[in-house]
């Protein structure tokens, strides 16, 4: 009896709610993490190697996508979130296989890291409609006015994913810029791109409009300084930038300077960059570097 | 109707007692500076009021020293309580000095006495008694941290703040950076640094600690040194869009924090069915407040299209009463151009909004011939792409434009790269909230303009920069949390 051969998937970008191949028609090998013993690991796939203006491409997408997204009750963004998570746990397997062999992990760890990934996505999914009375509130201003201050998104941000963390980290970098109304470019770890690919495949079924998150499989050193330039690009976030091949984080942040891009910096101290601990717990300040806080007055008189 | 004329009503100048000339304030004393001093001048008269040392790249460093030597050893070990307590004596000694800060203020600047009297000094002390209250409340502030663990202070604060509202400015920044346990160097503006240094004698009487509070004075040069300093934790600036530019490229790739207070190009929005009269007082606020020194003027008026000609008519009554001239007169409205450059750059736009075919128009008004004066000023018949419509002038400057949606005003409103402010004059509720909704702008005056509170957050959106200054939102500026560090 012969083997059953496998069908295997194609890997695409995720722009405007739909999968295309990188314009550009270029894709690069993935491997799986290198073995214990320092072997090289299996060939994975080919993804599909994004271009600049794939990155223009999805910039268009998620500023289309804003009005809507960020017009959204926080009611609804709060539901969308969640059933990102619902439509992860039921292809939880897919992911951890996915995960393993990018991280190479144990599939004990795996299944931990897929699941802390999917809380992740319930933790922030519950901060939609908590973010404004916890961040906003009334002024009380020395004067016969109404003044209240509300939080409101950025706009559209740019995202390096970070590159050692493929999901757990991935789903914590796009969870909290787009729970408060943002729309987002995400450019994917280079070297472990695949299970974002999966996680756009979550995204396009759980009622996300297409457009408010946008995924690119990509040379991050390549496609990053146009996203970091982009003048209809509102804020960066820089964490992918450690470990990230070529990627100079100063330069990104200077070349956002030319349109008072706000910038989320990789942590680390001086010039170094380090990925987070992705297993603590986030507090706000991934959502509140991505918020604006939009001041209203009002006389009171009769 | 017969015209009453006001009998000149000068504020008296004895009050204050300017020095021949200034040095830095660093490390709690006046030290030399070794730049090339500079004059400053009373923009209403061109008289020199004093010359003021020009700080090197050398005496900012010291002054960097100086700050981070009082933050080791003093400031940082001082509880937020007795942080406080020096705060709330800062507020009571601008309070009750405030007629010779006031007089000190128009002299400068050349703003009218009744808003140096009015506005900036009682708002300077009000900043001062608003943050006191936090320095030792910042766990309760929801910044991170907790009352027993509050989130720590970043170090020393490099501060620098433009002209328009000199004292005020100082307020917004020394106010909160202090409260959250920082030490400060400040950069005044070229063209007024009198208060700022007549502060520094508010911080001896007060008794803070020597280095706490640094001044230094100076130009474009000065502040790069200061944005440049490898010692400096945090950058904090108020001035135009382009030099926010050059310090957000200048501090890229450090982990110097940065927070930007940048121009504005104001939308002040009337429906048909807005109460008339008073939006023509806010219009009037709005734009000539301060002599539209204002970053977050109400600079272009958008006029639903059936009322433009009847409140053009309005608008140009009530400019006839303004009354430009002696900022030190009781009753003048409008005081002096800041400057001979600003000036300049108020005619070049002026002249340019001719050139592009709007109609200029000014009330018959009266301008010395010494000093800077530029007269109220409206434009009707201004498109889009207009550069007075595009550009900040800061100056006595209106753009009219028109509009017949809702729609359409969103959309011109928020036509500009800036988004500091905006302005809504409707009597309908749900509008209004409609309309707060759709501007991109970080404050939003509806049936008023120009009002500021220290407990109220003020800072833009876009180009106009990030971070807020005022309330518990400004304090997030001058303090480490947890989070994603």
């Amino acid at each position: 009896m012969s083997p059953t051969v496998e069908v295997r998937k194609t890997y695409k970008l995720y722009i405007g709610g739909a999968f295309p191949r990188s314009e550009s028609g270029r894709s690069y090998a993935v491997h799986a993490a290198p073995g214990r013993a320092g072997h090289p690991g299996a060939f994975l796939a080919n993804a599909a190697d994004g271009s600049r203006k794939d990155a223009r491409d999805a910039v268009v997408a998620a500023r289309a996508a804003f009005p809507k997204w960020s017009g959204a009750t926080a009611y609804n963004r709060g539901q969308v979130l969640y059933r990102v998570a619902e439509v992860m746990q039921g292809r939880a397997a897919q992911f951890e296989q996915e995960v393993a062999a990018a991280e190479g992990l144990t599939p004990a760890r795996a299944r931990a890291t897929v699941q802390a990934a999917i809380d992740r996505w319930v933790w922030y999914a519950g901060w939609s409609d908590k973010l404004p009375q916890v961040l906003g509130g009334l002024n009380p201003v020395a004067g016969p006015y109404f003044d209240l201050s509300v939080p409101e998104p950025t706009g559209v941000v740019a995202v390096l994913a970070p590159q050692g963390s493929s999901l757990l980290g991935l789903a914590s970098v796009i969870a909290p810029v787009i729970v408060s109304g943002n729309t987002c470019v995400v450019l994917a770890s280079e070297r472990r791109p695949l299970p974002a690919v999966d996680l756009a495949e979550c995204l396009a079924t759980s009622d996300l409009p297409g457009g408010v998150v946008n995924l690119l499989t990509a040379r991050t050193a390549e496609v990053a300084p146009w996203l970091a330039s982009h003048r209809d690009v509102d804020a960066l976030d820089l964490t992918g930038a450690a470990d990230a091949p070529g990627v100079d984080w100063g330069a990104l942040e200077r070349a956002a300077a030319d349109s008072v891009t706000r910038v989320l910096r990789p942590a680390g101290t001086g010039p170094a960059a380090i990925e987070p601990d992705w297993t603590a717990e986030p507090g706000l300040g991934r959502m509140t570097a991505f918020l604006e806080t939009k001041t209203v007055w009002h006389p009171k008189g009769i | 109707m017969p015209r009453f004329d006001y009998a000149p009503a000068p504020e008296s100048r004895a009050i204050v007692d300017i020095r021949p000339s200034y040095g830095l304030f660093v490390g709690g004393a006046f030290v030399e500076g070794h730049g090339t001093p500079f004059k400053t001048v009373n923009p209403a008269t061109e008289e020199v009021l004093a010359e003021v040392a020009e700080a090197d790249a050398a005496d900012v460093d010291r002054a960097v020293k100086a700050a981070r030597t009082a933050y080791t050893r003093v400031w940082s070990r001082t509880s937020g309580r007795d942080r406080g307590k020096w705060l709330f004596r800062i507020a009571r000694i601008l309070q009750e000095r405030s007629r010779e800060f006031a007089v000190l203020e128009t002299l400068d600047n050349g703003k009218p006495i009744k808003e140096s009297r009015d506005v900036d000094v009682p708002l300077a002390a009000a900043h001062f008694f608003y943050h006191a209250g936090w320095a030792d409340k910042l766990g309760y502030a929801g910044l991170g941290g907790s009352p027993a663990d509050p989130p720590r202070p970043l170090g020393v604060v490099g501060q620098i703040i433009p002209w328009n509202f000199p004292l005020l400015m100082l307020a917004w920044k020394i106010a909160p950076a202090l409260a959250c346990g920082n030490t400060v160097v400040l950069k005044p503006a070229e063209t007024t640094p009198l208060t700022a240094l007549l502060f520094a004698e508010v911080c001896e009487q007060a008794g803070l600690p020597p280095g706490v509070v640094n001044i230094v004075t100076g130009a474009g040069p000065t502040g790069q040194a200061l944005v440049e300093h490898p010692g400096v934790d945090k950058i904090a600036f108020t001035g135009s869009t382009e030099v926010g530019k050059l310090i957000a490229r200048a501090v890229a790739g450090t982990r110097t924090r940065l927070t930007l207070e940048l121009g504005g190009k104001a939308a002040n929005i009337v429906y048909a069915d807005a109460a008339l009269d008073q939006a023509v007082e806010g219009i009037v606020d709005g734009i000539f407040f301060n002599q539209g020194h204002v970053c977050c003027a109400g600079s272009r008026l958008l006029v639903q299209e059936s009322i433009h000609d009847d409140l053009v008519r309005r608008l140009q009554r009530r400019l006839a009463t303004l009354r430009v001239g002696d900022p030190m007169d009781k009753n003048t409205d409008l005081g002096a151009i800041n400057s001979a450059a600003q000036l300049e750059k108020i005619r070049e736009l002026a002249d340019a909004g001719e050139a592009e075919g709007a109609n200029r128009w000014s009330p018959a008004c009266e301008l010395s011939s010494r000093g800077y004066w530029f007269p109220p000023t409206v434009f009707t018949g201004v498109a889009q792409s207009h550069r007075i419509a595009q550009e900040e002038v800061f100056g006595p400057v209106l753009s009219v434009l028109t509009f017949r949606t809702p729609a359409e005003a969103v959309a011109k409103a928020n036509n500009t790269p800036y988004g500091l402010s905006a302005g809504v004059w409707t009597e309908k509720g749900s509008r209004i909230l409609w309309m707060a909704d759709q501007l991109r702008a970080g404050v939003v005056w509806a049936n008023t303009f120009n009002k500021f509170d220290p407990t109220s957050p003020f800072g833009g959106y876009k180009e106009s920069g990030y971070g807020r200054e005022g309330g518990r939102h400004g304090l997030d500026g001058y303090v480490q949390t947890g989070g994603a560090a």
